[in-house]
């Protein structure tokens, strides 16, 4: 996005974390990385393959199937000067984490009255629809970013896959970058030079002004395709990326809506207690006097994540429905 | 028992069209309550209530023209029970009224408004008891932003149809009903009224009902060529009957400008007080002195009224104009003056003035001064006996104490009915007005 088109070259959502992993790795001595598999076997979702390779066992570690474990051995390293970067295989392994997380990482600052940071970094795998199961399909992102104290990622493009990372390392607190498992082989392209970006500001990545879409992460794709088919009917929706979904930057959706007067989420996780629904309430609060039609959300289905392809689509926010919510809030009734 | 009837709100008025009710029998109201709206020759006016107690019976239906004085509903006063018929009350109605009689003012209709019939208590049906429910004019459904553009525009949302979810208005609902009334100026900026033709009967046009915006537009013509034939009745009644008298004054201007620009300093913006502002205190000031100024001519009989319910001409978007009233302007503290300024011009401007704003007024202000004119010569509104004209504020050569200086300088002119008073009353009020400029920190 920032440099000429002539040296844009296509690479996958993949190769763009695995650049990012290498680059700090040969940046910064004090990075390494360690998770379940991102050795010997190159991460689940060959993230990291090729790495162990290039750095070695000490730096590349295989851990135990023991995510309470190595996040807190990651909490530890942080707190001893290293960088490290935790890999939690899926969001849902997270949940063996959580603690570790969110009673140990989230507040080591405040309760050491501000004299140890965390500087750690965990990447985490998310999302369905790649009829995993009901255990492997969770968006549980939402969740972290209630919790005060850590940041919140959620790259969808290839630049933010390329670019957060390091961004992130500087960052003196805990970061988790959730990857949406999805979008791994998804191809973007990459300007040659491209390197770290901000992790603090949402983009508007299509400008519209008869609605927002507020999206992030791979139901940001969906939500661009809705606008490409809401605009061949004159309708012209705005799409946003969070990028960043905590601290939340209020200031770029509420901009956007205070210019469109409506706004639709678009979020995998469910609708209750979401973070579609914290967004849902930021415009209530920032923007009440702008809006021209009630705030509406399109989540998953409250559901267990079903396994069957056709159930899981159905349960999962689709374009033809982001499609058919937006024009029923822009059109008129009859 | 009460009967709320036709009221005339304006000495042009004939005739009017009951267009809504906003209550249904049972409901309870209070004085002063918006309780139906009525069609004129030139827009649609919120009607209030001056009686307290129970819709009994609503005896014209919306859609129906009736004479000024036809009895529209009957409502039991506290304490009462009982029930009138409406042949009865109708009746009795019509003969209380001369044929083609025009009820002049509120007070006029008050008096004979009111003869109650009593029936036996005993006698009172049970359904006259039942109890009071509360009004149930639905709520309209309007988007947060609709709502902020219809005010930033002045339309009145209550004639709007809405075409979102559920029947909701919309920006775009707005926007189209803007396009019939242009879109007006940001939502703060009361400007200083003016006109270029003394005040007028009352009431500007409230957009019809509207459909689309091509369907309205024919409507839009007929309220202002009715508006033109109403102010047409009115000052050619006022130029045919009025004998005026005129007297012009130069008013130094410097003190108070100098007043307003500290006690601007000391405001918000949005709050800044307007230069008409200190004119219409130092008006109702002056008028406190010299009385006879503010009133009626009625009957052949001089009326003065105690209350100064100042009308202030403001000039309609769509031409024509309307002179509702800043009602008790001697007792309100300029603050008050300008919020009640603003509020007026932008009710005026959307449709949302109240029946007794536009009768009420007992005198007349007109300021040309913001399209430069230097001298107002005004036409009274008949009934009233005076009308107070402002021109523009200038820098002219003023000669004081035998030293000649530049001196911002108002021309003040007094147009006023000669049955009423004289030269010499009219110039003790320019008098005292100048005077109260001269001291703004009193006003």
């Amino acid at each position: 996005m920032t440099n000429g088109v002539e040296t844009l070259r296509k690479v996958t959502y993949r190769e763009a974390v695995r650049e990012a992993i290498r680059e700090a790795m040969q940046k910064d001595t004090r990075v390494f990385l360690m998770g379940e598999d991102v050795g010997h076997y190159g991460g689940c979702f060959a993230v990291s393959k090729g790495l162990l390779e290039e750095f070695g066992p000490e730096r590349i570690r295989d851990t135990p199937l023991s995510e309470s474990g190595f996040v807190g051995a990651g909490i530890g390293a942080a707190l001893g000067g290293m960088r490290p970067i935790v890999e939690i295989m899926t969001v849902n392994f997270s949940l063996l984490a959580a603690d570790q997380i969110i009673n140990n990482a989230a507040v080591y600052l405040h309760m050491s009255g501000g004299l140890f940071n965390v500087p750690l970094v965990i990447r985490s795998a998310t999302g369905g629809g790649r009829q995993v199961g009901a255990q492997h399909s969770r968006s549980l992102e939402g969740w972290f970013a209630h919790i005060p104290g850590i940041k919140v990622l959620s790259p969808a493009t290839v630049e933010d896959a390329r670019g957060m990372l390091w961004t992130a390392l500087e960052d003196p607190d805990p970061v988790l970058i959730f990857e949406n498992s999805g979008l791994y082989n998804m191809e973007g392209m990459l300007p040659a030079g491209a390197g770290a970006v901000d992790i603090d500001r949402a983009r508007v990545r299509r400008e519209g002004k008869d609605i927002t879409l507020i999206s992030y992460s791979a139901s940001l794709f969906k939500s661009l395709d809705a606008a490409e088919i809401l605009s061949r009917e004159g309708i012209e929706a705005e799409v946003i990326d969070l990028r960043s979904l905590r601290p939340l930057d209020e200031k770029t959706f509420l901009d956007s809506v205070a210019k469109t007067h409506r706004a639709l989420v678009v979020d995998e996780g469910w609708r209750t207690g979401s973070l579609a629904a914290e967004i849902s309430a930021r415009i209530m609060e920032g923007a009440f006097y702008e809006l021209d039609a009630p705030v509406e959300r399109l989540c998953s289905a409250e559901v267990p994540m079903p396994y069957a392809k056709h159930l899981e689509e159905a349960a999962l926010p689709q374009v033809d429905k982001i499609v058919d919510l937006a024009r029923k809030m822009v059109k008129a009734d009859g | 028992m009460a009967e709320f009837r036709m009221p005339s709100l304006g000495s042009d008025m004939q005739e009017g069209t009951l267009l809504e009710w906003r209550v249904k029998p049972g409901d309870r109201v209070r004085r002063r309550d918006i309780i139906a709206v009525v069609d004129t020759d030139k827009a649609a006016i919120e009607i209030e209530v001056f009686e307290e107690g129970i819709v009994e019976e609503i005896l014209v239906q919306p859609g129906e023209k009736v004479p000024v004085g036809t009895v529209l509903a009957i409502i039991r006063t506290e304490g009462e029970a009982g029930v009138v018929t409406a042949k009865g009350a109708k009746a009795a109605a019509e003969a209380a009224l001369p044929a083609g009689g025009v009820i002049e003012t509120m007070e006029e209709m008050a008096g004979r408004a009111t003869p109650e019939k009593r029936i036996p208590p005993g006698e009172a049906p049970a359904a006259a008891a039942a109890p009071a429910a509360p009004p149930t004019a639905g709520r309209i459904k309007v988007s947060p932003y609709a709502r902020r553009l219809a005010a930033e525009r002045s339309i009145d949302l209550s004639v709007l149809k809405g075409t979102g979810p559920a029947g909701a208005i919309r920006a775009a609902d707005v926007e189209s009903a803007a396009g019939i009334a242009p879109a007006g100026p940001p939502v703060e900026a009361p400007p200083a009224p003016l006109e270029e033709k003394p005040p007028i009967a009352p009431r500007e046009k409230a957009p019809p009902p509207p459909v689309s915006p091509t369907a309205e537009k024919p409507a839009v013509k007929d309220y202002q060529a009715a508006m033109r034939r109403a102010i047409a009745a009115a000052m050619a009644r006022s130029n045919r009957e009025i004998p005026h008298y005129y007297l012009q004054t130069r008013i130094d201007m410097s003190r108070t400008l100098r007043w307003l620009e500290s006690e601007n300093q000391k405001r918000s913006i949005k709050d800044r007080i307007l230069p008409v502002v200190p004119l219409i205190k130092a008006v109702a000031m002056a008028l406190t002195e010299v009385p006879e100024l503010n009133g009626y001519w009625i009957d052949d009989r001089h009326q003065p009224q105690e209350a100064i319910h100042i009308g202030f001409a403001i000039a309609l978007r769509q031409g024509g104009l309307i002179t509702p009233a800043i009602l008790n302007a001697d007792l309100k503290s300029v603050d008050e003056l300008m919020e009640a300024l603003r509020d007026l011009v932008t009710r005026a401007r959307s449709g949302g003035l109240r029946s007794s704003e536009l009768t009420d007024a007992t005198v007349t202000i007109t300021s040309l001064g913001d399209l430069g004119v230097e001298t107002v010569y005004g036409v009274i509104y008949p009934p009233q006996v005076a009308l107070v004209g402002f021109g523009k504020t200038m820098e002219q050569p003023w000669a004081e104490n035998g030293m000649l200086a530049v001196r911002p300088v108002l021309t003040a002119t007094l147009a006023a009915d000669h049955r009423a008073t004289d030269g010499h009353r009219g110039a003790q009020f320019l008098d005292a007005m100048n005077r109260y400029l001269q001291e703004p920190s009193k006003l």
